[in-house]
């Protein structure tokens, strides 16, 4: 159910992004996050294996993942899982980041535009 | 031989919240409750604890958990599995039995031991290799060394009848299989069934990850009774299947969303998901959703558990420096970022970058790019209020403390309208990898009773 809310802007003035068709988790190993992407409909899930490549997130988390990310098609739950290397500035125990785990960072990959 | 068994999971880490894991004892009709209560880092502070007095080491939150909980479990006869014991499970049982005597309760506890191998590691002379970076163990100052430890400990404190089982380091899902496994008597090298239920206990092992906690948005993930939110159980099959669930009034949610997420949490290969009882395939897994809060989970599977534990070593890693001081009003991130210059002029020369890669000083502005950061192609409104934070990494606690004075400061030495400050100093154990042989650690039992 979606409520109105002022402080999102309504979809006709900005492009659909990720948030508004999918759900994502962030969890953290060592330095390495991994990022889900469960779209509300499972019928677009062969959409998001075709248009959320790799290459597409790497670009878009330029700023935050340094390493490589692999891609984890799950067909039986509909799932995408993004495990993205050397992106938590060292890890969880000695970084020096406000979100050491990068628990906020599911909420960077929904920000892509699609 | 039982055909179902209910397990509750009340606690997803140390400092978890207490009323949940009460009500799953009080109204669950719960067989097993499981209390998750150890992060990667928990135990190198227990370690520190326990150093100090031998008596501690063991969860802080231990006595209220257990004083609330133990005439329930006593009453219901719930049997309690938990890792509680961090770096010390003996001092923990002892602990319990202090509580039931004065609670004037007849329990049995049983302490599992043998994860700590730093002893081990010191008899090897650190010849391990580090998994993350493929250095040597020589190079640090070992605080604390646990291995991941599986089934084999609380299955032998079950067969003891004993009421309550605390544990050192054992890998989270471990703490569900082995009632399982208890219960129904499956055999330990089957794979498929040690795969299905590390599934189970995986999706579990967060409590409320899978009841809507860490889930929530109130736009497109809206949940209700947030406040009083309930932590799961599983009805668990003995074919390996089970429904998920929480005891009915409580608040959240449990549905197919919201297993999917936790199903995913953490994992870096769901081919493979290491633990020391199997290695689990997750990509086999079905969820449904059979009812209201109710899913139902099969699937699954597995192959050979590893050859090695897992080892978290924790060491002495530096002390962290930490200063925040907030801006308002019109120009209030110029303000900000001049007072981030100031900063990183004054203090540079203390905090030299270490390498290409890592900065001396971190300088964030909180309210716009501080914990994703960056700001991606968002048109910036700068926000009315923004707090800027300075960190860095130092090999003493007074250099680490200059940061915060540093910050302070800027009170009568840096721009208009700083408000606000917060200092902090934190010495920061490190925690890193490795592996060693299964033929080194043998799980020890010891029991208590009052």
């Amino acid at each position: 159910m979606k409520k109105n809310n002022p402080k999102i802007p309504p979809l006709e003035t900005r492009g659909l992004k990720l948030y508004d068709i999918a759900h994502s988790r962030a969890g953290d190993k060592g330095n390495t996050l991994t990022l889900s992407l469960i779209p509300y409909d499972e019928s677009n899930f062969d959409m998001l294996c075709a248009t959320i490549t790799v290459e597409k997130v790497k670009n878009h988390l330029n700023d935050i993942v340094a390493g490589d990310i692999t891609r984890y098609e799950l067909p039986n739950i509909s799932s995408l899982l993004f495990v993205c290397q050397d992106a938590l500035l060292g890890g969880v125990t000695t970084s020096l980041a406000m979100d050491a785990h990068g628990k906020t960072l599911s909420y960077a990959l929904l920000e892509m535009d699609i | 031989m039982k055909e179902k068994i209910r397990i509750g999971c009340g606690a997803g880490f140390s400092g978890d919240r207490l009323d949940p894991s009460v009500i799953l004892a009080e109204k669950g009709n719960l067989d097993y409750l499981v209390l998750e209560c150890l992060a990667e880092r928990t135990i190198g502070l227990a370690q520190k604890r326990k150093l100090q007095d031998p008596t501690k080491g063991y969860d802080p939150l231990l006595e209220r958990r257990i004083e609330s909980l133990l005439p329930l479990l006593m009453k219901n006869k719930v049997r309690l599995i938990t890792n509680m014991g961090a770096a010390n499970p003996i001092a923990a049982a002892q602990k319990v039995i202090e509580i039931a005597l004065k609670l004037d309760l007849k329990v049995k506890v049983a302490a599992v031991n043998g994860d700590d191998v730093k002893d081990e590691l010191k008899m090897m002379n650190h010849e391990f290799t580090i998994l993350e970076n493929n250095k040597s163990l020589k190079e640090y100052e070992v605080i604390s060394a646990n291995a991941y430890m599986g089934i084999e400990g609380i299955l032998n404190a079950l067969k003891t009848d004993a009421d309550i089982i605390i544990t050192g380091r054992v890998a989270d899902p471990s703490l569900f299989l082995a009632p399982m496994i208890y219960a129904f008597d499956w055999a330990t090298n089957d794979y498929d069934l040690m795969g299905k239920g590390t599934v189970i206990g995986h999706l579990l092992e967060c409590a409320g990850h899978i009841t809507g906690g860490y889930f929530a948005d109130p736009i497109k993930k809206p949940v209700e009774g947030m406040d009083s939110l309930g932590h799961p159980f599983a009805d668990v099959f003995k074919d390996g299947s089970a429904i998920i669930s929480k005891v009915e009034g409580t608040g959240g949610v449990v549905n197919l969303q919201t297993a999917k997420e936790q199903l995913l949490y953490e994992v870096v290969n769901p081919f493979e998901y290491y633990t020391p009882d199997v290695i689990a395939d997750f990509t086999s897994v079905k969820l449904t959703e059979i009812a209201e809060n109710q899913v139902f989970v099969t699937g699954g599977s597995g192959q050979k558990k590893p050859k090695t534990y897992k080892v978290s070593v924790g060491y002495k890693a530096f002390f962290m420096g930490e200063g925040e001081i907030s801006y308002a009003g019109q120009s209030a991130f110029e303000r900000a970022e001049l007072a981030g210059n100031i900063i990183e002029k004054r203090l540079s020369p203390l905090f030299p970058p270490k390498g290409d890669k890592e900065k001396g000083l971190r300088i964030d502005y909180i309210g716009l790019n501080s914990v994703h950061r960056t700001k991606f192609d968002t048109p910036s409104v700068f926000p009315y209020e923004i707090r800027l934070r300075v960190t860095g990494k130092a090999q003493s606690h007074e250099r680490a403390a200059l940061i915060g004075e540093e910050v302070e400061a800027l009170y009568t030495n840096g721009p208009a309208g700083g408000g606000g400050v917060r200092k902090y100093v934190n010495e920061v154990i490190g925690i890193v990898s490795t592996l060693i042989d299964r033929d080194t650690i043998e799980p020890k039992i010891s029991i208590f009773e009052s």
